[in-house]
Formats: structure tokens, C-alpha cells, sequence
């Protein structure tokens, strides 16, 4: 059967959007799904808004960037920049997305209007994963926190336990303890997304 | 045997380089196009073959350097972003002179819509007046291919080639299959053939014999062009309508058509232009619309210049960027493909109504913000001075809080413009520069100003590193002063100040008193990128 899924990953340059795009990248390859995956490197790495899209598929892909409309998930470690990219959102598509702000500019939005307008969106997912994070007792894993709680949306595609397999793989390098730190919260966002 | 492998356009063509059978990548980092040199740089072939892979200065000694190794018959890849090519074009123009004897690369990552540029030109201008072959894949599979491809091409024909990448190419991931076990090992050394030897010397009278044969060679370059299956015509049902599009423009297209594009479509991913498969669409679509990722390079020729004045060319009738069809600049996307079609947009949700956008800022506790702080309390009492800025991370010193800068042109441009204002009686007038750039392009400008003896206060502003393209060595790291003063500035007007708050007071007096000196004085303003003081703390850690 023909399967597509088109993410929007997006934050802050520095939040670490790109080790996510990497595990669900791995999962996908080791999967023989094709895939893209555009990505943004520079000036704008420095504090500014950062996305990339990532495109996989049963079958061959042509364009690197997801037409206006075609989005199937939003996956945003910044609630702000979730918004951003509601225009990509297909009717039927998912937001999941961090809900503390990151902020580091001076005319940054009230974060309750923030969090309202996301409520345009039928299948939204926000939750605290910095809180989240700190609690499954890995403060630098809000990503893999994040990535955790879009495994029910991303499941019809790819499997959760390829996306666990996927993180052991990405971090093998770093060491056991960071490979298991990275697990428990990926568990910890699984099961704070069913609530 | 083939491998896949997940590989982002510029390291799908690095390892088309390496598995060419690469002798050297010759660079200096500039976005999109750094990642080509620093997978090289990381990959073990490089170090088991022992290719040739540091940073250069700048483009022009890397497009130099890597032309003595053509002319030694290995195998040389040379990388740079966009403006780097205006850099480089004295000798990437004479290296058509001359034709290559080992394979030649040229590797341009041109930049539209300006997502980390100060412009948006279009390579393949470049390799047009310089007579020279220009491969542009569409994928990150054909960039792999078409590297390997380009080497052969470029020994077989004694000339460079050209390979234009653009900013969504070179920074996305795709799956590449590779194949291993062809003739990858490193090509012997050998000198220019005998009846080829002399163009190596571009004198007018050899030259000229030289270039006579490279204009006969377009039509055997547009032969192969049109022959060649990078090029392809693929006929449709409908021919109200035929397509051309340049590069990575086809998958915008095709994102629309999953099941075919109904309209004939010509694929162009090499040129010189393949006029023939031109000629066969026309014979039966009276409307052509040209996509290119660029530049309407094409769309101009194909539409001639009087194409206004006469309603029309009198043979087909052309759509593209230069009739509103397609935006006239930026890069393109699925949707901008769907309107010019005419078809409905797929968009559903309005842009949202909170959302504010962020602009990239200098890094907390970044030097550079501590020495524009110092530079803006010691200017505030003179009426009248200005900055000229350059290019890197500090040029985010124009940005608030600081307004420290009132111009950034292109690599070393700001030390040459304060002495070009100084000579028109602006005082103070300070140059800002980083350590890198320097290097790259501010020492000939230097000299400039001590020979003249300019009224200018340089500011170098040294962060021990290449940083805005992420860190790579800096050519300059350790040798400043000593540059500065070999060039002849004064020793005394050569100064070097640690830029952190606690230093502010003596900050501010140095670079006081050197704009007070009515001649060349260079501030060195030097304390580690905080991005790789970071890294560096973290390594240490880790061992």
C-alpha cells in the first residue's frame, strides 16, 4: 500500500531539531522507506526560527520541500514555531509540539495566545517537554521528549520500536548512559502524549 | 557492488569526488557549500589516500592551487558558495585557457532566495561566458553520478566542468546508491601532452590559437549535451504546453504530476544548452515555460531581445519568471509550480495570526557583542565616524542592540571602503573585519592603506576561527600582528584587547586612542568563538 508522511520539524536554532530528523531518518532508511530531508544550515543557525521538512515514502520522492497544504505533522520543540508553519498543515494533520517558549526576542507573543490559536488545529498535541525532560531525569532530552509523544502520529509509517532502535543507533557513539537517557525519554513523552 | 547510503547533496557530490579518484578538494567554507570539503576532510579515504583537503585562504588560491594539480594530471575538486565564483573568477575563467589536464571539478552552491547570501547570482552565468561545460543535478543521486561523470568528462575534453548545486540540493538528505570497486585509486602524476603544453601559458599569441579551438569545442560540448541521457525529453499528451526545466526545478513539477506530467517536459541537467530536444518540443508546443532554480538565464535567450517590442519572438511564445508566471527572484517551490499550472493551491490554514518572526542574533557572551558594546561607547563622542562592516557573524553587529555598522558589502570590503571614505574626509573612519576574512581578502587592502598612509582604524575582530560557516580553521589563527606588521603598520599602532565587560574600560581607551592616531592602527580584538570554545571544552572533557 502506498504510505507518505510529510514533517515539518521546527524550533529554535541550537534546540537540537536535527538529532530528531536524524533517529526518524535512520528509522526510515533501515525500513527501505524513501525519504528527504531538507534542512537549514547558517546564519540562521544563530538564535533565529529553523525547520526542516522530512519526507518519507513507499514510493520515490521528487520534491525536498512539502507543498502548502500536504503537512501531515508538525513537530515543534517551540510553541511559537509550531504556528509558523500552519500554513504546510493539511486539514487532517497533526500538531505535536512543546509548550514552554524559548524567548529570545523583545516583541515575543503572549504564550496563552500562543497556545489558544493552536487550538485551530483538530489533533494538537502541546505538552512541557523541558518539565517533562527534567523529570524523566534527562534535562537535554525536551527532543527526544518530543519525539516520544509523536510516535502515535508517526506509528502508521514507522513503527515505535524502529524509532527506539533508530536513537540507539544515532547515539551509539556517545555511550550507553546517553543511549538509555535518550530512551527513558522517548518512554516518558510515549506515554505523557496518551493522557 | 552498490552501497546506499543517507547523504546530503553536497556530500552525495564529495563522494562522487572521492570515488573519482580525487587527489585534492581545494576550499574555503561558505554556506551551502562547506559541507563538501569537511566530508572529505572526515572521510577515511581521504586519509588512507592521503588527499589533500585543508582550507585555503580564499577561492581564488584554492581555484589556483587546484588547477596546478590538473596541470600535474591528478585529479582536483575545487568548492565555494556563490560569491566565492567573483572571488575566483580571473582564474576560473583562464582555467578554460588553459583546459585541464588532470579531470578539473568546479563544485558552485549558489544560494536563491538568499537564505545565508548577500545575493542570489546564478553560476551558471560562470561557466556560459567562460565556454566551459556546467553539470546541475536534480537529485542528490545524480549529484553522486554526475561528480564521477564530470571528472571523465573534464580529462576526455580538456576542460573543467562546472557543477552548480543550489541551497535545497546541497543542505537535503536523500538515499545515494554508490558504487564501489570501479577505478577509484588516485590517478598518476603525469605532465600536459606535448601538443597541449603551451596553452598552459596564456600568452596573447598562444592563447588565442587555444581559444579558437575552445569555441570549436561548443559544438561538440552541445553535442554531448544533446546526447547525453542527463538530458532528457519525456513527451506528454498534452502539447498545448511544453516545459523546460534547469536543475532541482523539475521536482517541483513533478511533486504536481505524481502519475506523469500531462504536458511534454524537457529535463535539463547539463549544458551547454541542448538545443536539438529544444527543437523538438517547439515543433509541437507553441507555449514554452521555462523553470529554472536561478536566474532566467535560459528564458532570456529563449525569449531574445525584442521580445517585448514584437509582442512575441514569432515562433513560440515563452512563460517563465520574466512575464509574472513565476516569481522573478527567490527559489522555487511546489507552489509556486501549482499557480503558474493553474492549478488550485492545497492550502488550507491561514498564517498564523501570534506568531512574530526571529531574526538570527549574535550568541550570548559571544566577543564580538562585547567589542561592538566598547566601539559604541568610544564612537558616541565623535560626530561624524563611521563603521564599514564585512562579512561573517559580526555582521549581526548592524542589528539592535548595537546599530554598530553602516555597511557590509563582501569579503574584505570593509577596510578598503574606510580608506576609500577616510580619503573623502570621513573621521573616524573604522574598518571591522574578522579574523578569517582578513585573511581571505583584507591583507591586499591593508597594504593599500599603509602605502597611502590611510587615516583609518582597523578593527580585527578575532575569534580564533571560520564562524559563521561553523567553526573551520582560520588561516590567520596566531600570525595576526605579525601580518599586520610585516606589512609594514607601525608596532606601536598594532594593538590587542581581550573583549569582555570586565575589559571595557581599557577596551574603550586603546581603540580611543588609536582612532586619535592620524594614520593606519589595527585593533585586534581576540577572544575564542564561544560556539567552539564549547566544543573544544567538550572534547577535552570527553578524553
Amino acid at each position: 500500500m502506498n504510505m507518505k508522511k510529510d514533517i515539518i520539524l521546527s524550533g529554535v536554532g541550537g534546540q537540537g531539531i536535527l538529532s530528531i530528523a536524524t533517529v526518524i531518518g535512520k528509522a526510515a532508511l533501515e525500513d527501505n522507506l524513501h525519504l528527504k530531508q531538507a534542512e537549514v544550515h547558517g546564519m540562521s543557525q544563530r538564535g533565529g526560527d529553523v525547520q526542516s521538512n522530512l519526507r518519507l515514502s513507499t514510493e520515490p520522492i521528487f520534491s525536498d520541500l512539502i507543498p502548502k497544504g500536504e503537512c501531515d505533522l508538525i513537530l515543534s520543540l517551540e510553541p511559537m514555531e509550531a504556528l509558523r508553519y500552519l500554513p504546510w498543515l493539511s486539514p487532517e494533520g497533526w500538531v505535536v509540539t512543546n509548550s514552554a517558549p524559548f524567548v529570545n526576542i523583545p516583541d515575543y507573543p503572549p504564550v496563552e495566545e500562543v497556545l489558544e490559536e493552536l487550538r485551530v488545529v483538530k489533533n494538537v498535541v502541546v505538552l512541557d517537554c523541558d518539565a517533562a525532560a527534567r523529570s524523566a531525569g534527562s534535562p537535554r532530552g525536551a527532543n527526544m521528549i518530543l519525539l516520544g509523544a509523536a510516535a502515535t502520529a508517526l506509528s502508521d509509517i514507522l513503527d515505535p520500536k524502529k524509532l527506539k532502535d533508530g536513537i540507539a543507533a544515532v547515539f551509539s557513539r556517545k555511550g550507553s548512559a546517553v543511549v538509555e537517557a535518550n530512551l527513558a525519554a522517548f518512554e516518558a513523552g510515549f506515554e505523557l502524549s496518551k493522557k | 557492488m552498490t552501497e546506499k547510503h543517507l547523504l546530503l547533496g553536497d556530500e552525495a557530490l564529495a563522494l562522487g569526488a572521492l570515488h573519482a579518484g580525487l587527489s585534492g578538494v581545494y576550499a574555503y567554507p561558505g554556506t551551502p557549500s562547506t559541507e563538501i570539503t569537511e566530508f572529505i576532510q572526515n572521510h577515511p579515504l581521504t586519509l588512507e589516500r592521503g588527499i589533500h583537503s585543508d582550507w585555503c585562504a580564499n577561492e581564488k588560491t584554492a581555484m589556483e592551487a587546484a588547477l596546478g594539480v590538473s596541470y600535474a594530471g591528478k585529479r582536483a575538486l575545487v568548492c565555494m558558495k556563490h560569491v566565492g565564483m567573483n572571488v575566483c573568477a580571473d582564474a576560473f575563467v583562464n582555467s578554460a585557457v588553459t583546459g585541464a589536464n588532470g579531470g578539473l571539478v568546479i563544485a558552485a552552491c549558489d544560494d536563491p532566495s538568499q537564505h545565508s547570501s548577500q545575493n542570489e547570482q546564478d553560476s551558471r552565468f560562470y561557466a556560459d561566458f567562460a565556454m566551459m561545460p556546467c553539470f546541475e543535478p536534480s537529485n542528490q543521486q545524480e549529484a553522486y553520478d554526475m561528480t564521477r561523470e564530470a571528472f571523465e568528462y573534464s580529462e576526455a575534453n580538456h576542460i573543467p566542468v562546472l557543477v552548480r548545486l543550489t541551497t535545497r540540493m546541497a543542505h537535503s538528505r536523500a538515499e545515494v546508491r554508490t558504487i564501489e570497486g570501479g577505478p577509484i585509486c588516485q590517478n598518476e602524476m603525469h605532465f600536459p601532452s606535448e601538443d597541449r603544453a603551451r596553452f598552459w601559458v596564456t600568452l596573447p599569441g598562444i592563447s588565442k590559437v587555444r581559444i579558437k579551438e575552445l569555441a570549436e569545442d561548443q559544438y561538440k560540448f552541445r553535442r554531448d549535451s544533446e546526447e547525453s541521457a542527463d538530458n532528457l525529453l519525456v513527451d506528454g499528451p498534452d502539447h498545448s504546453l511544453g516545459i523546460v526545466t534547469c536543475g532541482i526545478a523539475f521536482n517541483y513539477l513533478m511533486e504536481n504530476f505524481p502519475s506523469g506530467c500531462p504536458y511534454p517536459v524537457l529535463k535539463v541537467t547539463r549544458y551547454p544548452f541542448p538545443v536539438a530536444l529544444l527543437k523538438k518540443m517547439t515543433a509541437s508546443c507553441g507555449t514554452i515555460l521555462v523553470v529554472e532554480e536561478g536566474q532566467p538565464l535560459i528564458e532570456e535567450r529563449l525569449r531574445g531581445l525584442l521580445y517585448d517590442e514584437f509582442k512575441g519572438n514569432g515562433f513560440v511564445r515563452v512563460k517563465g519568471r520574466l512575464d509574472g508566471t513565476l516569481p522573478r527572484t527567490g527559489e522555487l517551490n511546489p507552489d509556486l509550480l501549482r499557480a503558474a499550472l493553474g492549478m488550485e493551491p492545497l492550502q488550507v490554514f491561514q498564517a498564523a495570526k501570534t506568531t512574530v518572526p526571529r531574526p538570527p542574533a549574535l550568541c550570548q557572551g559571544c566577543g564580538h557583542r562585547d567589542f561592538y558594546t566598547a566601539l559604541n561607547n568610544v564612537l558616541r563622542k565623535y560626530e561624524g565616524s563611521r563603521v564599514f562592516g564585512d562579512i561573517g557573524c559580526y555582521t549581526l553587529g548592524y542589528m539592535p542592540p548595537f546599530h554598530a555598522i553602516h555597511s557590509c558589502v563582501e569579503m574584505g570590503a570593509s577596510l578598503t571602503m574606510a580608506i576609500g571614505a577616510a580619503n573623502s574626509g570621513v573621521w573616524p573612519s573604522v574598518g571591522v573585519i574578522g579574523d578569517s576574512t582578513f585573511t581571505h581578502s583584507g591583507m591586499t587592502g591593508l597594504l593599500d592603506a599603509v602605502n597611502s598612509g590611510a587615516d583609518i582604524t582597523l578593527c580585527i575582530s578575532d575569534n580564533l576561527t571560520t564562524g559563521m560557516t561553523g567553526g573551520q580553521d582560520s588561516a590567520g589563527t596566531g600570525k595576526l600582528e605579525a601580518i599586520c606588521e610585516a606589512i609594514g603598520v607601525a608596532p606601536e599602532h598594532i594593538r590587542t584587547i581581550i573583549p569582555l565587560p570586565k575589559n571595557y574600560p581599557e577596551m574603550e581607551r586603546v581603540i580611543e586612542e588609536e582612532i586619535n592616531y592620524h594614520g593606519v592602527s589595527v585593533v585586534v580584538c581576540r577572544r575564542e568563538c564561544i560556539q567552539t570554545a564549547k566544543r573544544h571544552a567538550a572534547s577535552a572533557k570527553a578524553k
